[in-house]
């Protein structure tokens, strides 16, 4: 066979599959992929350093805009971290509705994910279809929160407000409706002879491997590795919930797609179950020196406004001392490490974003593959820059 | 309107060149599928089934070369500006600049040093939507007005074949 010479090929960071700005340099041999060094950055916009000059409230808007598919998970992991190391309880009914909003944002995310990852191989349909789905999702979303995608809807000890009257009969529709829905991409792809050709055997990683590369999320399941953080390391109250944790067989990318899939269906089920456990109650701890006051005590009483301007301008002190955070984000594992000297902002957060972690892998399943390969690659490994580059 | 009816009919109008190269152009703005952050999965969200960008011609191209409109939809970093610039300069004249957001616009709620505060410190800017991120309608909203910008051009075509100098628009 002739030798061939190896050609250098730029990837990125302006390119509509790369999923935001990730810039690939990839190497080739013919169009056999040899080498592949992403470059990030891009996107990088200081979130940490950010974070050290905000008190723990104004944080949290920044969370929001970290894996921007799944803003209500990123706020999840910053408030139970902040809320670990306060050391306050949250009422069950605020869990509840945190688990019911963040497994609504998992299939809000996945939902985006199936729609790019079809739509780069060349499945358009699924594209309209699944952004079709998610405009129900962002309308719940807009009605709890007022906003579409960066929604800062939890509060350190619980929730900014109680949901709105009818937040059942629309969550009950979601789950009504979405299985039908994931019938129709299953359907539309698996047993698609060109969505199985493009999947089957491709970015396959073995079990050992996605374990060393520190891949969490479907990725790591896909590989066969049973691990879920909802179940294994439960918060929120998640060890209430009945559901199936999927997992792979064959590692390769037609297997995380069935896992995500799955996954989506588990989330309906666990919506389902926290909808049936929904009680009356508070939604905000009872922690006056941590929760903004209701906002009736603000505009009515004098003690109200003073106690609402007091935290809004000067924030509440957290003891000292470092706490470790992570939730099941759609990605993957998500973690929030904070260090708190005792004042009223963060000393130092560290951001442990699944996505980042993920791409490590990109050269360990794409090497070998044909480039056009690459970008099914990219798909499965369901990246967001906004985090990865924080 | 002074045109002889008799052979044609009805089937011929009579306008300005401006009026008929403002209009092909404004129906049928092309822009870049180029997304930065949070606000491409919004662009995209306006694209997709529910909002339907293409009911307004206007159609995402993946290369600068095809397309006239840039749509800058997120945050600007220092490191990415470069790349925005150098796509820019790719696109064919004519051809106008989006910014979508709070990032793009101002920086956002970014102020720290990798951030570039507002795109208009690089490209001129036609149209700013504010917004973090701005709803889809609000991205159809800021796409009209700069359908309309582009139906106000003067002689924007004729100055590039040689008929004249291009005019600016009457406020």
């Amino acid at each position: 066979m002739a030798s061939t010479e190896i050609m250098t090929v730029n990837m990125g960071p302006q390119h509509p599959s790369t999923h935001g700005v990730l810039r690939l340099v990839v190497e080739l041999d013919g169009e056999v992929i040899q080498k592949i060094t992403p470059h990030i950055g891009y996107l990088h916009r200081g979130v940490e350093k950010l974070s050290e000059h905000r008190t723990y409230h104004q944080t949290l808007p920044l969370t929001d805009r970290l894996d921007y598919l799944a803003p209500m998970s990123n706020n999840l992991g910053y408030v139970l971290a902040v809320e670990k190391l306060l050391g306050i309880e949250i009422p069950e009914r605020a869990q509840t509705v945190r688990v019911i909003l963040t497994e609504l944002t998992r299939l809000k995310s996945h939902l985006v994910w199936i729609a790019c990852h079809a739509l780069d191989i060349g499945a358009m349909t699924v594209f309209i279809y699944a952004f079709r789905e998610r405009e129900k999702v962002m309308s719940l979303y807009e009605k709890i929160s007022g906003a579409r995608m960066t929604s800062s809807y939890f509060r350190i000890g619980g929730l900014s407000a109680d949901v709105y009257d009818g937040f059942e009969k629309d969550v009950q529709e979601i789950v009504d409706t979405f299985p039908g829905h994931f019938d129709t991409y299953e359907g539309l792809l698996t047993k698609n002879t060109i969505w199985m050709q493009r999947t089957i055997g491709n970015g396959v990683i073995s079990a050992e491997d996605a374990i060393n590369y520190g891949i969490t999320g479907p990725a790591l399941r896909g590989s066969g590795v049973d691990w879920d953080l909802r179940r294994d390391n439960p918060y929120s109250g998640y060890e209430k919930y009945n559901f199936q944790v999927p997992v792979g067989k064959n590692c390769d990318t037609y297997d995380r797609y069935k896992v995500r899939l799955v996954e989506m269906r588990e989330a309906v089920k666990i919506i389902k179950q926290a909808l049936d456990s929904l009680k009356p109650g508070p939604v905000l701890a009872n922690a006056p020196q941590v929760c903004y006051p209701p906002k009736e005590e603000v505009y009515n009483t004098i003690e109200g406004l003073i106690h609402h301007f007091k935290i809004a301008s000067e924030g509440f002190p957290v003891p000292e001392g470092e706490v470790y955070q992570s939730v099941e984000n759609p990605k993957g594992e998500l973690g929030y490490y904070i260090v708190s000297d005792g004042g009223t902002k963060p000393y130092r957060m560290r951001i442990r974003p699944p996505s980042f972690v993920n791409l490590g892998a990109i050269e360990k399943m794409a090497k070998g593959a044909m480039i056009a390969d690459l970008v099914a690659v990219i798909g499965t490994l369901d990246i967001v820059l906004g985090e990865i580059d924080r | 309107m002074g045109v002889d009816q008799q052979p044609l009919g009805d089937n011929i109008i009579t306008t300005s060149l401006d009026g008929l190269v403002n209009w092909a152009r404004k129906s049928s703005i092309w822009p870049m599928t180029f997304g930065l952050a949070c606000c491409a999965i919004e662009m995209m969200a306006t694209g997709a089934s529910h909002h339907d960008l293409d009911r307004f011609g206007i159609i995402f191209r993946a290369s600068p070369r095809q397309s006239d409109c840039i749509i800058i939809a997120g945050t600007v970093t220092k490191k990415m500006l470069p790349v925005i610039k150098t796509v820019y300069e790719q696109m064919p004249e004519p051809k106008w600049v989006v910014a979508m957001g709070a990032c793009a616009c101002s920086g956002g709620i970014f102020d720290t040093y990798s951030v570039v505060q507002g795109i208009d410190e690089a490209l001129p800017v036609d149209v700013y939507i504010p917004g973090c991120p701005p709803r889809p309608e609000a991205l159809l909203f800021g796409l009209m007005k700069l359908q309309d910008k582009i139906m106000k051009e003067r002689n924007s075509f004729g100055s590039s074949i040689g008929l004249g100098e291009r005019l600016e628009p009457a406020a």
